[in-house]
């Protein structure tokens, strides 16, 4: 242990154990054998997909262990204790005072029933670090640093009464008010849009070098910790992968998993032309929910045969909206669907069985869109049944063409959902919408739920299928990497408007328009330096406006 | 603020038109009950003539309509009517037998909700350990007690054996209030156990589900002693499900007490409703189901709004 290393995490095992009705307890190992040290003021990066152990690693330096998990071996020292020894006293010194936390939703991590300013100063005062006062201007000035609008007044205010990103700097500042030693990020952006990404990484990225702290920065997504972290460390299944300066990982990555990750969205489609007459064509639709504001502004696209049509924008932009009008599932209040040359019946219950054949649909959660308690067979089968009317072995051999198409083993028939992995999952639910033999499948954010690996095959498989099933895809994503790997042509939508339409070559190419260039500029680049280098551009821009 | 204040008046107004709609079927009600006044003031021997006399006296000949809108015109004005059967004024009857009620009900109440309320987040904290455990059995025990035994076994040992309290609660006009407590305090700790486990159980598990939220991490990992988690972070927002059962236990606390007014005697509502059921005294039956129905949807009344004002998103919109 170096001098300056206050953290200091020795051979961490962790594990959980789960207990299942009828069967003996079993121990699953989650974290193996993990060391690493932190100096005063450094950054780690914690990057790893789903299942890396990487949050559980980060609370263990708050000796702490979400749900049933169990720390079962190692040491963590802080500041020269080990923490694992503490008893409930001596862990409340140690929380909220030394070591603070930042988790992924501050919308969820906020008491709803108090107001901001008193969670943000509640550790400070708990542990008798500065009067009430002097934890107020200290938060004031932490609202500052991190360019929160109104610093003076933000605090009054109550979680609801704030945006997502805006609530996440809040939490920052939170964690920042005791001033602790370390902060444990645990992926603060990932649940913001792109656009609001790249101002709290900014924030964050400000604090902590104004104030200092040390911090361990989880996240999934290596082109975001490559801008705030001094060190990472790459971790696969509970165990690490390797460690190394962000530079070395992000330019010379030794293991072949690291490079996996590096060189991740591989994928390139090249672009068709568009044909002469579009499959489906969608003219001046106009949407919205009950009685409230319109969602969609006379929005009109061309989805062409065979063909990808990416809709990409970010939450609350209205393009799940447009899905579900193409589906019929919300009729459109004014405009019209025109599908091969003829008017489409607005209303979902009303169209000819044909025209919801013809329509298929992919969802985010694969979880949750399949009946549990079904066999794949089952699953993949309904679809056979209900619209070609095929049972029993005929059935059964459909299904297996099908589980090759998305290239999975034959056995999986038989298996419930709960037995597949997440991409599993999805390509099984990718069999059902191709089961129908649609012309259009609506893919709605369906690699958005997946590590990127997995969701690299899942974009890999639909291409393959498109060239072979000729079906066409209306695909909503809010990530422009997925757009630029699949898309022929490509809807940019805001606040419920068609920002930009066209051909792929035509939309990415400037000149932009403004919103297209702010949502294009904030995707993180897996480079070094890119935060400063947009920020200072855009500072620029604005002085010079 | 605009969107609370909407909300509260709208409960309001919905609770005065429920008590109207209440108003009908009690009234309605006691018309379709069998047997007759008149009958049952002068006996089995009385003669036709007399009885019909009585009737055209009572005003019992007239329409439907016109008896009830005669009577709701007399509530307004805080006349309740005149007992039948003793020619009193019911509203100075109901009057003091209320007071009695009330006075009963807030000696428990004050006693149980409290009890129930800190006993519960005690459960939260040692949420399956033996506190816990003994907190549930303990209550639920008494739960599962009928009242009149319980009432019978604190007469016993607190009155009979150890003498400390009187077995009749027995209250009167002028009574100096030490003495008043002291008589009720047997039938309000009878009540107390009986509403006690409804209230503690709800309290735990109305927190328990907050206990499962995001922002008690935060508050964990900021280092907080466990119960100031528990009444800081979790109670505030368990506060809507916790007064929802509160107010239904302190309904029952009001107009469920019969049993227990029997056991010890004690002038209240209760017993003055069945005794008059049972003289078919109409008047007196429709006072006491207005004054009972008027209680229970003034309570509930109280557990919306307080729900309403307990939200932050209602009370403080964007």
């Amino acid at each position: 242990m170096t001098a300056d290393a206050f953290l200091d995490i020795r051979n961490l095992k962790i594990g959980v154990s789960v207990r299942e009705p009828g069967k003996p307890a079993r121990d699953i190992t989650i974290v193996e054998s993990v060391s690493t040290t932190l100096a005063k003021g450094k950054v780690l990066g914690l990057i790893g997909e789903s299942g890396a152990g990487k949050s559980t690693i980060g609370l263990s330096s708050l000796a702490y262990g979400r749900g049933g998990v169990e720390i079962t071996g190692g040491e963590v020292f802080v500041n020269g204790r080990d923490i694992l020894t503490l008893n409930r006293q001596g862990l409340n010194q140690l929380r909220g005072r030394e070591v603070c936390y930042v988790s992924q939703s501050a919308a969820a991590g906020f008491n709803p029933a108090h107001r901001l300013i008193d969670q943000v100063i509640e550790a400070t005062l708990e542990h008798g670090l500065a009067t009430k006062a002097e934890a107020e201007a200290r938060a004031v000035d932490l609202f500052k640093a991190l360019s929160l609008p109104d610093p003076e007044n933000i605090g009054s205010r109550y979680p609801h009464q704030v945006s997502g990103g805006q609530l996440q700097r809040v939490m920052t500042a939170m964690a920042l008010c005791p001033q602790p030693d370390l902060i444990v990020f645990d992926e603060p952006t990932t649940a913001l849009d792109v656009t609001t990404q790249i101002d709290v990484l900014a924030a964050i990225k400000n604090a902590i070098r104004l104030t200092g702290v040390a911090a361990l920065y989880i996240t999934h997504d290596l082109a975001v910790v490559a801008q705030v972290a001094d060190e990472i460390m790459v971790l696969r299944n509970g165990k690490k992968v390797e460690h190394g300066s962000t530079q070395q990982i992000i330019e010379a990555p030794q293991e072949d998993y690291t490079k996996a990750l590096v060189s991740v969205r591989s994928i390139t489609h090249a672009a068709q032309d568009q044909t002469e007459t579009p499959l489906i064509s969608m003219q001046n639709i106009v949407a919205g929910y009950g009685k409230g504001p319109k969602v969609l502004h006379d929005v009109s696209v061309d989805i062409f045969a065979g063909q990808t049509l990416a809709v990409v924008g970010e939450s609350g932009s209205g393009k799940s909206t447009l899905a579900r009008v193409l589906t019929g599932l919300l009729p459109a209040s004014s405009g019209q669907i025109t599908f091969e040359g003829r008017t489409l019946t607005p209303v979902q219950a009303n169209r000819p069985v044909d025209d919801l054949r013809d329509i298929q649909m992919i969802y985010q959660m694969a979880d949750t869109a399949m009946n549990p308690r079904q066999t794949v067979a089952t699953i993949i089968g309904r679809p056979l049944e209900f619209y070609f009317g095929v049972k029993g072995k005929e059935r059964d051999k459909q299904v297996a063409a099908l589980l090759e198409k998305i290239e999975l083993p034959a056995d999986t028939a038989k298996r419930y959902p709960a037995e597949l992995s997440g991409g599993q999952k999805q390509r099984v639910c990718i069999a059902r919408a191709l089961a129908a033999n649609p012309k259009v499948i609506i893919c709605d954010e369906v690699t958005s739920a997946l590590d990127p690996l997995v969701a690299d095959g899942i974009l890999k498989l639909l291409l393959d299928l498109q060239a072979r099933e000729n079906v066409a895809y209306l695909f909503i994503t809010h990530d422009i990497a997925t757009v630029r790997a699949i898309a022929d042509s490509i809807a940019v939508m805001h606040l419920g408007k068609l920002a930009r339409y066209g051909s792929k070559s035509d939309v990415l190419a400037p000149p932009f328009d403004d919103y297209t260039d702010l949502l294009l500029s904030s995707v993180p680049e897996m480079k070094i330096g890119w935060l400063e280098g947009v920020t200072a551009a855009r500072k620029m821009e604005g002085a010079g406006n | 603020m605009s969107l609370a204040l909407k909300l509260i008046a709208q409960r309001i107004s919905l609770g005065i038109l429920m008590l109207f709609a209440v108003s009908i079927l009690i009234f309605v009600g006691t018309q379709i009950l069998p047997g007759d006044v008149a009958q049952s003031i002068l006996g089995q021997s009385a003669t036709p003539e007399s009885l019909a006399n009585l009737r055209a006296e009572l005003g019992l000949n007239e329409p439907a309509i016109t008896r009830y809108f005669a009577w709701l015109a007399g509530i307004a004005t805080g006349d309740l009517g005149t007992a039948l059967t003793s020619g009193q004024s019911v509203s100075e009857a109901i009057g003091l037998r209320l007071g009695n009620t009330l006075f009963l009900a807030t000696v428990a109440a004050v006693m149980s909700v409290p009890t129930a309320i800190l006993l519960g987040l005690i459960a939260v904290r040692f949420k399956n350990r033996w506190p816990d455990k003994m907190i549930s059995g303990a209550t639920l025990a008494c739960i599962s007690l009928p009242e009149f035994f319980i009432g019978y076994l604190l007469i016993l040992v607190f009155g009979v054996k150890l003498g400390w309290f009187p077995t009749v609660a027995t209250v009167y006009e002028g009574m100096p209030f030490g003495d008043r407590l002291q008589a009720v305090v047997l039938p309000a700790v009878t009540l107390t156990l009986v509403v006690l486990a409804h209230m503690m159980r709800m309290t735990r598990a109305a927190i328990l589900n907050v206990m499962q939220s995001a922002y008690i991490e935060t508050a964990e990992l900021k280092g907080l002693a466990a119960f100031k988690i528990i009444w800081k972070h979790a109670l505030p927002n368990a506060v809507s499900p916790v007064v929802n059962v509160v107010m239904l236990n302190l309904a029952y606390l009001i107009v469920g007490v019969v049993v227990v007014e029997v056991i010890f005697v004690y002038p209240g509502m209760g017993q003055y409703l069945v005794d008059h059921v049972a003289k078919r005294d109409v008047p007196v039956v429709q006072a006491c189901g207005l004054v009972f129905a008027a209680i229970y949807i003034g309570l509930n009344l109280v557990a919306d709004i307080v729900s309403v004002l307990s939200n932050p998103r209602l009370r403080h919109p964007k």
